[in-house]
């Protein structure tokens, strides 16, 4: 283990060692695990293991169940029976049957409090800062933005989790990234995000615990941090994390979930101090000044394939690395872009604003806010705003946000992962480009041959009105 | 879990970093409720030339001729080398299962991403980092020569050539352990009870909010 003991302690010593169970002789560590998420695609096998071991949860008021990945996004008054796909309505089934059967509780697909898991954790105030958080998903870093240990996890540990309320794990390097200084206008969360990814790769965190820092992390809400944090396993990291301060404490505060009275009063006491310490230790920092973050597109099909608005489609022969030429031609062909296109020269088939990177309220907000009085291209075939829970779908239309984008020509849908992944049955055709506000731009993530580029709410609302990419600070003036 | 101990085997080489976790096993196959069967569909939008869906008789399907492991010579091979960044993107462990029941027992790579890396093991499939100049020598190894093998040895932590190179590599020995004894670690770690109640009663006084018990509303 590094010696801890002299230089002061980050975020993640922190939150590692209030969490550590039992230290092997081998140097394996049983970690205790507060709080467990599960969803309908990587927990069946788990509960079967289980089943089959005539093993029960170790603790049940620790799991939280909702079925998102598989769930469609219209004609939802008809619950498990309104999804066509009869493989889909097996796995929906068997998350009701499982979490039934051993107690757990779960949002069911009419519940109006169900979306997307990493939505409705925090939303519910099941999140809570101090905690470790694990789900069969790689996005659980979303919830480092509360200054929780939060990572994805496979079936088998999915089934350890239930079984043991542990994980076996070893320590992590600590890095920092430091956003300093102040975004322009119309840059947001998710531009940081995709310049820092595009700053150190997608392999860049791999074996790293990050802590998102600096002016411009501090000044973001929660929905933002939660953006960032979220994107962390696509800088190669399973854990991001953001110190609490009062922007963290204000969010929780209220949440059905969340400690009331005399424990909120104590709880508060204890989260003041999820920072790193002055003099913590960091085996790698990394910095990045706000005022150089562009609105950000990714033109290929790894998250670091990226660049501002501005900008072009890279050109491979200028690329002296062979094998990242040879990845660079690679996805332009996938993509079917020109070397040297300008990025805002790419036309676009659909748009999809949604996921867990940006669903929340904020997301729609500054989304509606570039479409409001304005119409959606011709050019495009669809323009789908997806809201990542039942209560941002509430508040979304308590705010008259769902007419602005009816009136502007986007669908308004009932909330479920959708397009992020095309689990259910909203897919890209093939070929077609996609401005999407999700995380990945894998080759065929959002639908077979199908080309994502990801992007802000903001930008994707903008590349809607213009059928193709624009610079959303032009919409703004 | 199926131990792993030695293993030999023909290579077949994966020449593209950042393989995701989305290329080794498509959403579509996700929908599955159980841990087997994956094998067909390993890799299937780079295997095949049509969209795969599950369920389906992948024989029947048109292959693509280009994709390394439709290549004659590579049919039976139980050995993955990869580039950097191998099993970046989901924590789907079907990726894993799908590579172990298309019968691939270990994968070399510069690199891996972290959950995959992790996930592997749970699954008697073997990680195996080696350096990228050594993993290079091995590409150019495996193209050159037909039914190129190699021999992995997991107690002694080395991966061995037909002319006799060794290479040794790097492995958490708890890893190891549960590997080489094909050991269900939930049991391991349920040896421990008495230390997770201690932990629990002790936390419960401390920071009573974390336990909440959410079932009950
Ligand atoms: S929205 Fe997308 S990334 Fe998020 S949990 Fe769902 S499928 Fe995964």
């Amino acid at each position: 283990m590094r010696e801890t003991t002299m230089a002061g302690k980050t975020l993640y010593d922190k939150l590692w060692d209030a969490h550590l169970v039992k230290e092997r002789d081998d140097g394996s560590c049983l970690i205790y695990i507060d709080r467990h998420l599960l969803h309908e695609v990587t927990s069946p096998q788990a509960f079967e293991g289980l089943r089959l071991a005539d093993r029960r949860p170790w603790r049940l008021g620790a799991n939280l169940a909702t079925a998102d990945h598989n769930v469609p996004t219209t004609n939802r008054e008809q619950g498990i029976a309104g999804i066509d796909d009869p493989v889909s309505r097996t796995q929906v089934e068997t998350l009701d049957k499982n979490c039934d059967e051993f107690g757990i509780v779960e949002f069911g697909i009419q519940d109006r409090r169900q979306g997307i898991v990493h939505v409705i954790g925090p939303e519910q105030g099941a999140t809570l800062p101090g905690m470790t958080i694990v789900c069969g998903d790689s996005h659980t870093s979303t919830h480092g933005a509360f200054g929780t240990l939060a990572h994805g996890i496979g079936t088998s540990e999915v089934e350890h989790v239930l079984a043991t309320q542990c994980l076996i794990q070893k320590k992590m390097k600590n890095m920092l990234v430091r956003v300093n200084g102040q975004l322009g206008p119309g840059v947001t969360g998710k531009d940081v995000m995709l310049a820092i990814i595009g700053k150190i790769g997608t392999a860049g965190g791999t074996g790293y615990a990050i802590e998102f820092g600096g002016e411009v992390i501090r000044n973001l809400s929660m929905e933002a941090r939660m953006t960032i944090c979220n994107m962390s396993i696509e800088a190669g990291a399973r854990v991001g994390m953001v110190a609490v301060d009062d922007t963290t404490i204000d969010y929780v505060r209220g949440r059905p979930f969340a400690p009331t009275g005399e424990l909120w009063d104590q709880a508060v006491e204890s989260w003041r101090n999820l920072h790193s310490d002055a003099d913590a230790a960091f085996d790698k920092i990394v910095d990045l000044q706000g005022e150089d973050i562009q609105p950000q597109v990714t033109w290929g099909t790894s998250p670091e394939m990226v660049t501002g608005v501005g900008g072009e489609v890279p050109d491979p022969e200028r690329e002296q690395d062979p094998i990242k030429r040879g990845g660079i031609e690679r996805a332009l062909q996938y993509m079917g872009l020109a070397p040297n296109t300008p990025i805002s020269g790419i036309e676009l088939d659909r748009v999809f604003i949604g996921s867990c990177t940006n669903a929340r309220i904020e997301d729609l907000r500054e989304a509606a806010a570039v479409v409001k009085g304005r119409k959606v291209s011709p050019r495009l075939k669809q323009a789908m705003v997806v809201p990542g829970s039942g209560v941002v779908k509430a508040q979304a239309e308590q705010e008259g946000l769902d007419r602005i984008f009816i009136d502007a020509g986007l669908e308004w849908r009932e909330p479920g992962c959708s397009m992020c992944l095309a689990m259910n049955a909203d897919k890209l055709g093939q070929g077609e480009h996609c401005a999407s506000t999700s995380n990945r731009n894998f080759e065929g993530r959002q639908g077979f041959g199908g080309r994502t580029h990801l992007v802000s709410p903001a930008m994707a609302a903008a590349a809607a009105i213009s059928g193709h990419f624009t610079d959303v600070r032009e919409l703004m003036q | 879990m199926r131990a792993f101990t030695q293993h030999k085997g023909v290579v077949a080489p994966m020449d593209r970093s950042n393989v995701d976790t989305d290329m080794i096993i498509p959403k579509q196959f996700l929908k599955s409720i159980k841990r087997t069967g994956f094998g067909p569909n390993l890799f299937d939008e780079l295997r095949y030339l049509d969209e795969g869906k599950p369920d389906q008789d992948c024989s029947q399907r048109p292959k693509n001729p280009d994709f390394v492991l439709n290549q004659p010579r590579y049919e039976n091979a139980s050995i993955l080398l990869a580039r950097s960044n191998f099993g970046c993107g989901s924590s789907r462990e079907h990726a894993p299962w799908a590579l172990e029941d298309f019968g691939f027992r270990a994968i070399i790579a510069p690199s891996f991403a972290d959950i995959f890396y992790n996930n592997c093991f749970k699954n008697g499939l073997l990680p195996i980092v080696l350096p990228e100049e050594t993993v290079e020598k091995l590409f150019q190894a495996t193209w050159a020569e037909d039914g190129f093998e190699l021999a992995v040895d997991l107690e002694a932590k080395t991966v061995t050539t037909p002319s006799g190179e060794a290479y040794s590599f790097e492995v958490d020995d708890f890893q190891r352990h549960c590997l080489l004894n094909g050991l269900d670690d939930i049991g391991v770690t349920l040896e421990d009870a008495d230390h997770i109640r201690t932990y629990e009663d002790q936390r419960r006084r401390t920071a009573p909010w974390l336990f909440r018990d959410l079932s009950a509303g």
